[in-house]
């Protein structure tokens, strides 16, 4: 056996107490949902997990409901330093079940345990600390003495990062003030679930959290409802579309991260295998499906074959398979739809005369999976140059000249993310300040932080999640 | 101040990559042109290649592989032929509750104890073979590198008539960070002409970087790039007497090195990592690393070593652990 062969080392399952069905969460009570069930499902092994309850329009406003009452009743007259117990109780909770979570994303978005356990629950119990933090100390966001919370909050949340998305939504929301109707992805409902049971566990009052399973129905009622105060989305920039209409007119306040199409630029002068590594992180995370990925690599031209040589040769490297086994670096795609997705635009952008390749590497016969590949000779006209393709392909383009890589690195609809690669930092300070991408990242990539704030430009979406904004985005000014 | 026009003794490599009129100044551009390293992403690399998890069959293969690419190591003062013949008798018959465990690449001693080694090792000696034991000498005035070119080189070829297959040499790192390029490559060329033998075969000349001096990853990898251009056989890392010794980000640099090198020229250079390295777990993540660095053909003694002492014990254990399913202790191996 060759020793790259490594021997598998799984993860075991053993430490999942999964239920066979689960039921909404609303006012502290596991309640059966009005809509048809439906089953989430493995995406590495097409296993169905347990079967899910689907939110109707009495379940959504009983949700609301409950969500007010607790509002006006406990949450909203407790003081922040109260609050903050309870915030530093779930936090602490969540890094003591970090096993648990980890296995249990796993398993329901098909990411490699490596993310999970090293990325995804770290950074679910940094966000809930951060925000606890915060709790007692709202005097201080700027918005000037007392600020007061919205109310109920709504709050939509994709499969890419379920329990994370769940954190970055729930953590400020509830370090405000505001009480919480949270409704997961219809593909990665499951640690939604385990988060409820984590609520109990910390004794959270009954109301100030409610979670509603469902598909896009369930959604769209959410934000309608009349009784929200603030709407908080991230998904796709169609949907986002929708929700903005829908609530227009209406005071309820909205907060929206939707797509991407992050440029990753990289210079003659870069650190060249860093930079590889932050190309293979910037798209391979997460098997691409992240909303800030680099998906477009732009290189300048003088080192494009040395780049792409190199890069080539580190994803040959790439183990792809069980993600649950802790070798794993890519995992499945998360559901049939999206593989269809994918393929159907890496299979145009051949067709527009990219060149694509992918290292040999077999894929599971069960499951949805799509290899590690790369694109060379796209132009900035390509269709997988504009659209996001929320998977593991890379995008390459070439450029001469700072000027060039600015103006193609801006020429998208949208603008989430940015990388930059060089090692003179007056370039890297310069080309920063011209990108209109809300994240940039210099030397590294896809790295996140709870104090920093996170979103978008033009179709990327407005507000920010993270650090002092974050925490605005969900308060507004003392009367 | 050096002449910068000044020749640079003709190393057939550096020849070949930098042109016949080798100079100081040709040399310093090549080495300042060299891709710099990010810190941060070198580190956050090693640690990922740290989290692999070899478990099972692929762990026992890679127990073994780490006990064929030790050079167990004595290099003290109070280094006795007594001692010398304890390491080499340990070097032998690693673990005797267990014939089938393979021995080490080589024993790694002071110059004047090569004869010991030798006397120890008797027919184990491999005298160039593949199928013995590789003595190996630290030489060029080890550790410090403080003495002139002359008594360097007299220490060299001491050793080498001493019967040492393999040369640890030290760069002059005051030198080196001086800007002074030049001169510890004249003194790397110069040492591997004293490693030539009267038959006309040379000792693998292994070329210490002393990287916990050097302190910066760029200086590693030019220093790495410099000791090559040179003629080294091997880039090692430390002499164990500075801390820090060898860590993962240097060896990934290093690899790094080495594996550019063959990508441009088709030569495969060894790199050692030396002092520090003293759990299996450790060196397991080494071997990891090779592997997704340099690929599967580095995985190999000719390629790869680890300078060690008590390395060696760990991994005896760890390898018991394995057979035996239980955990034994540390008087269940031997001391050397």
């Amino acid at each position: 056996m060759a020793f790259l062969d490594y021997a598998p080392a799984p993860e075991s399952t053993s430490i999942l107490q999964l239920r066979d069905e689960y039921r909404l969460w609303i006012g502290g009570e596991w309640v059966a949902g009005g809509g048809t069930p439906f089953a989430s499902i493995s995406p590495s092994t097409e296993q169905q997990i347990a079967m899910f309850a689907t939110a109707d329009e009495g379940d959504v406003d009983a949700a609301v409901t409950a969500a007010r009452t607790a509002f006006r009743t406990v949450w909203g007259p407790m003081s922040g330093r109260d609050r903050g117990k309870y915030l530093f109780r779930i936090a602490r909770i969540l890094q003591e079940r970090a096993r648990e979570l980890a296995v249990a994303e796993s398993l329901d978005n098909g990411k490699p345990i490596k993310e999970t356990r090293d990325a995804d629950v770290p950074l679910v119990a940094q966000w809930f600390f951060h925000c606890a933090g915060w709790a007692d100390k709202l005097d201080y966001v700027g918005l000037g003495a007392a600020p007061q919370p919205h109310g109920v909050a709504a709050q939509i949340i994709p499969w890419n990062f379920p329990l994370l998305m769940l954190a970055w939504k729930v953590a400020p929301a509830l370090a405000a003030g505001n009480t919480v109707v949270l409704k997961p992805a219809e593909t990665t409902p499951l640690t939604a679930m385990l988060f409820a049971e984590i609520c109990e566990q910390a004794g959270l009052p009954a109301g100030v959290v409610n979670l509603l399973t469902g598909a896009g129905d369930t959604g769209a009622a959410l934000v309608r409802h009349p009784d929200v105060d603030k709407v908080a989305f991230t998904g796709s920039t169609a949907v986002g579309r929708e929700i903005a209409k829908a609530i227009a007119g209406t005071d309820k306040k909205l907060t929206l991260e939707l797509g991407g199409k992050g440029a990753n630029i990289v210079f003659d002068d870069a650190p060249l295998d860093q930079a590889i590594e932050g190309i293979v992180n910037g798209i391979f995370f997460n098997q691409g499906q992240v909303c800030c990925a680099g998906s477009r690599l732009l290189v300048q031209e003088n080192v494009h074959d040395a780049v792409l040589e190199r890069l080539k040769e580190r994803m040959a490297t790439l183990r792809l398979g069980d993600p649950l086994d802790k070798n794993t670096d890519v995992g499945a795609i998360n559901s049939s739809e999206q593989l269809e997705r994918i393929t159907r635009l890496v299979d145009q952008g051949e067709a527009e005369g990219g060149e694509r390749w992918a290292p040999a590497c077999e894929l599971p016969a069960q499951g949805y999976w799509f290899p590690p590949t790369v694109v060379t000779g796209v132009e900035a006209s390509s269709t997988i140059a504009r659209e996001e393709i929320f998977g593991p392909v890379l995008s390459v383009l070439t450029f001469r000249t700072p000027d060039e890589a600015i103006a193609k690195a801006n020429n998208t609809p949208y603008g989430l993310s940015a990388g930059i690669w060089s090692d003179k930092g007056a370039r890297v300070l310069a080309v920063a300040d011209k990108l209109r991408a809300g994240v940039v990242w210099t030397n590294t990539f896809n790295k996140f932080d709870p104090t920093s704030p996170f979103g978008g430009y033009k179709e990327s979406g407005y507000g920010r999640e993270g650090g002092v904004q974050g925490m605005q985005a969900y308060l507004k000014a003392g009367k | 101040m050096t002449t910068p026009s000044a020749a640079l003794a003709p190393a057939e490599r550096a020849v070949q990559l930098l042109g016949s009129d080798l100079s100081e100044v040709a040399l310093r551009q090549h080495l300042e042109g060299l891709p710099t390293v990010d810190a941060v992403g070198l580190e956050a690399r090693a640690a990922g290649l740290g989290t692999r998890s070899i478990k099972t069959t692929s762990k026992q293969a890679a127990l073994d592989l780490v006990i064929r690419m030790i050079d167990l190591t004595t290099l003290q003062g109070a280094d006795t032929r007594g001692k010398v013949h304890s390491l080499v008798a340990k070097a032998l018959v690693p673990d005797a509750s267990d014939p089938s465990t393979p021995r080490p690449a080589a024993v790694c001693v002071y110059g004047d104890m090569v004869g010991n080694a030798r006397e120890a090792l008797g027919s184990a000696w491999s005298a160039g073979r593949d199928d013995g034991i590789n003595i190996a000498a630290v030489a060029t005035a080890f550790p410090a590198g403080r003495a002139s070119l002359p008594v360097k080189l007299q220490d060299t070829r001491d050793a080498v008539a001493a019967g040492a297959d393999e040369i640890d040499m030290v760069i002059d790192r005051g030198a080196f960070l001086e800007g002074n390029y030049g001169k510890v490559f004249d003194e790397i060329v110069l040492t591997k002409e004293a490693c030539r033998r009267d038959d006309g075969s040379y000792a693998h000349l292994k070329v210490i970087l002393e990287t916990g001096e050097l302190v910066t990853y760029d200086n590693v990898r030019r220093a790495s790039w410099l000791s090559i251009l040179a003629g080294g056989d091997f880039i090692k890392t430390s002499t164990g007497k500075v801390q820090p010794a060898a860590t993962l980000p240097v060896t990934l640099l290093m690899l790094q090195v080495v594996r550019d090198w063959e990508r441009l020229t088709g030569e495969r250079i060894g790199v050692k990592p030396a002092g520090g390295i003293s759990t299996a777990k450790d060196a397991i993540k080494y071997l990891v690393t090779v592997a997704e660095t340099c690929g599967e053909a580095w995985l190999d003694p000719h390629l790869f070593r680890f300078g060690a002492s008590s390395l060696l014990n760990d991994v005896l254990q760890q390898r018991q652990k394995l057979t035996t399913g239980r955990y034994s202790g540390p008087d269940y191996v031997t001391i050397d």
